[in-house]
């Protein structure tokens, strides 16, 4: 088996799976809510606030910015609703939002979502040919009216094509206005250096089954001068932003993953790049007229390829690599399991066929030069079999 | 063999899905996405290509231990079947989807994908058995689909595997219970898939417009009522005329044909349904060609009556599958719909069927 969707979900890291066994396991001898007043609930807390450290020490952020989540779609749909919200409450002008063309659709549902709901507007701000967002594209749809933008997002580096966001640029543009600036890092933490502070944004999602740490936790990372209306209301957990009863075990896993895909961050990467390269160049060789989408060199997250491969559908080359057992994804998932063109690719420039025609192949931490060879040997049977299906389909 | 399973999400493709794992077979469940919004289609029992049914399906695969993938045939499915059948009724016919979804969908987009990626041939929950390439009715008549199976050609059914023709359906389901398959009772799906609420003339005025024009009592030529489109009115009905003016016997009238370029509905009594001389075009046959004339027995529409018929050559009606038919009915058939497929047999084996066009 070669595991080539490592942006879909990396595996846990071993030091993380002992972490979270482990203090499951002391779960069943004591409970413990970190919003108890007692010894246990004090227990708890303490490794709550542990993590909390830990994980903001790891990204560059304060203790007080980290804000644990159920994981980057809550995170995002936090960012983008508390904040317009919140703007908007104080000064009603302010219901334009900013986003990138290319953003996950935690980002984009969650911003569609105010324009039906909210009376929000948006600016999908377009990107280049490698899916990058130019400071002064932003500047521009800014400038129109500074007065009325409730915020900016823009992710810091793509899922789909790897693109890398100039996000302190970016932010720096919003910040000009006093506008705030939020970044969906998910694919960013552990393959590129995230530093909050230093980059200037105000929120920033991350999660941890992206970087090593378990499914289903997530953090939103809110600097303390940026208003954030809470979508969940009960118990003031988290700042008031975020109630609910912290999953202990899993906010301790998180910070520990994070943890250690930051400090292994700049050796896996160079691994990663190494090798993300050798599966570009031979792909190209098995596969002459493939495409690589997206941009080259540092502009890329470390583990990501992502070709067009004329003639053939996506979802057929899923197919038949998965029956050599070569596991990819043709972008981003979507939960009727329907192909459909990527949004990404389109903003590109890409057309209809080619958007549906791509594939992509992430690597990760677990990621070994046999997993390339497992899909360069099969990749040029799979591509003509695609082609003839293609060629079927397009009768 | 490799095999494409077609996982509906109901429990027919779900046995036939795990009758050909039991065999020894590499089994791929596919479920055919045919809905353009899934949301807005019905949902549970009522029929096809919801969210719902595509997860039963997923988990049908799940217990089978086979991989499943989604194929998106929305923008396919309206093109040649829900856009056939409006364009059908508003041309004074009367489709079958099904038929045209098999022929169409299942049976070729379907099917060509399948072996073009590798496969052997395609599984489906079909009710009919196929023995030795030939298509014969399933051992439960009741529920039986060879009707719509027979517009295949003999490539189509080479390549198509139908395991459950030997079963009934109470046999289905029972296997799907004992092998631990939720959708063992989940209740069967009926009517047209694609009508949501299963109110197939709300659904052809949402498109095609009123187009209003009178009834006209076929015997007197009096106008005796007015409707709202023609389109909505098929021959042999008799519910939902709203007729004005009651007949000269106080008998039911019923439709007798449908005008769509006059707009008009004629209708008359019962026994003027009566034909016994119909033709028949484009015919496909799912055997060899077979010499004309022949006696056989012709099914008219779906679950129909069977009658004992002579096939004679109609060179007027002629396409790929050779010249049309002429159909001449020892016993007398009614309501027979111009649209619908004639469907010949001799005794439970299909040999081919054509498209009736109009009836004397």
């Amino acid at each position: 088996m070669a595991y080539l969707d490592h942006a879909a979900s990396t595996p846990l890291l071993p030091e993380v799976a002992d972490s979270l066994a482990a203090s499951l396991r002391a779960s069943v001898d004591a409970a413990g809510n970190a919003s108890s007043l007692h010894t246990a609930g004090r227990r708890a807390r303490r490794t709550v606030e542990e993590a909390r450290e830990r994980l903001a020490r790891a990204v560059g952020a304060r203790p007080s910015e980290v804000l644990f989540t159920a994981g980057g779609t809550e995170s995002d749909n936090l960012a983008v609703k508390g904040i317009w919200w919140s703007r908007r409450a104080d000064d009603p002008r302010r219901t334009r939002v900013l986003a990138s063309a290319v953003e996950h659709h935690a980002v984009l549902d969650a911003v569609e979502w105010l324009v039906a709901h909210e009376g929000a507007s948006v600016e999908w701000l377009p990107v280049d040919a490698d899916g990058v967002v130019h400071p002064e594209v932003l500047r521009e749809a800014v400038e129109r009216d500074p007065s009325d933008v409730a915020l900016v997002t823009v992710m810091w580096a793509n899922n789909e094509i790897g693109s890398v966001q100039p996000v302190r640029e970016l932010a720096e543009v919003a910040h000009e206005h006093g506008i705030p600036f939020h970044t969906d890092a998910v694919q960013a933490v552990g393959q590129l250096e995230v530093d909050f502070s230093a980059s200037g944004v105000d929120a920033l999602t991350l999660t941890g089954h992206k970087c090593g740490g378990p499914l289903g936790v997530g953090a939103l990372l809110l600097s303390r001068t940026t208003g954030c209306t809470p979508l969940l209301h009960g118990g003031g957990q988290e700042r008031d932003v975020r109630s609910g009863t912290l999953d202990v075990p899993s906010v301790a896993a998180l910070a520990l993953a994070v943890d250690l895909a930051t400090q292994r961050r700049a050796e896996v990467a160079a691994r990663l790049v190494g090798l993300r390269d050798d599966l570009v160049r031979r792909v190209q060789d098995a596969v002459p007229d493939a495409a690589l989408n997206g941009p080259v060199g540092s502009a890329r997250l470390p583990g990501n390829a992502h070709f067009s491969f004329p003639g053939c559908e996506g979802d057929s080359l899923l197919l038949l690599l998965d029956a050599r057992g070569v596991e990819v994804s043709t972008g981003s998932a979507c939960s009727a399991g329907v192909a459909r063109p990527s949004h990404v690719l389109l903003a590109t420039g890409a057309d209809g066929p080619a958007a549906r025609s791509s594939l992509r192949f992430s690597l990760g931490h677990t990621s070994t030069v046999s997993d390339v060879d497992a899909l360069v040997e099969v990749l040029p049977g799979v591509v003509e079999r695609a082609r003839r299906a293609g060629a079927v389909l397009a009768r | 063999m490799r095999l494409l399973a077609a996982l509906s999400g109901g429990v027919d493709s779900a046995v036939a899905a795990a009758l050909s794992v039991e065999q020894g077979h590499d089994v791929t469940g596919v479920h055919l996405a045919l809905a353009e919004t899934p949301d807005a289609l019905r949902s549970g029992s009522r029929g096809c290509c919801s969210r719902e049914d595509a997860r039963d399906a997923a988990r049908v695969a799940d217990v089978l231990g086979i991989p499943f993938y989604v194929w998106d045939l929305a923008a396919r499915f309206r093109a040649d079947v829900v856009d056939d059948f409006v364009a059908e009724y508003a041309a004074g016919r009367t489709p079958n989807p099904c038929l045209r979804c098999n022929e169409r969908i299942k049976f070729a987009a379907v099917l060509d994908r399948a072996l073009a990626l590798g496969f052997d041939g395609v599984v489906t929950g079909h009710h009919a058995r196929l023995d030795g390439g030939v298509l014969r009715r399933s051992v439960d008549v009741e529920k039986d689909q060879s009707y719509v199976l027979a517009v295949l050609t003999p490539a189509q059914l080479s390549a198509a595997r139908f395991p459950l023709g030997g079963m009934t359906k109470a046999q289905v389901r029972a296997e799907a219970a004992r092998r631990g398959l939720t959708v063992a009772d989940k209740p069967d799906s009926h009517d047209v898939c694609f009508v949501a609420d299963g109110d197939t003339r709300r659904f052809l005025r949402e498109r095609l417009g009123p187009q209003p024009g009178p009834v006209v009592d076929a015997l007197t030529g009096a106008v005796v009522g007015q409707h709202d489109g023609a389109y909505a009115y098929t021959v042999g009905q008799r519910r939902g005329l709203d007729l004005r003016v009651p007949s000269a016997d106080g008998r039911p009238r019923y439709v007798l044909s449908v005008e769509p370029v006059r707009s008009r509905v004629l209708v008359g009594p019962r026994e003027a349904l009566d034909v016994t001389e119909l033709r028949a075009e484009r015919p496909v046959w799912t055997t060899e060609p077979r010499a004309l004339p022949l006696e056989g027995l012709v099914q008219l529409r779906a679950h129909g009556e069977v009658h004992e018929c002579v096939v004679e050559a109609d060179g007027a009606a002629g396409g790929a599958g050779g010249a049309g038919w002429r159909l001449r009915l020892r016993t007398p058939a009614q309501g027979v719909a111009a649209g619908q497929a004639a469907v010949l047999y001799d005794g439970d084996r299909v040999l081919g069927s054509a498209t009736l066009a109009a009836a004397h």
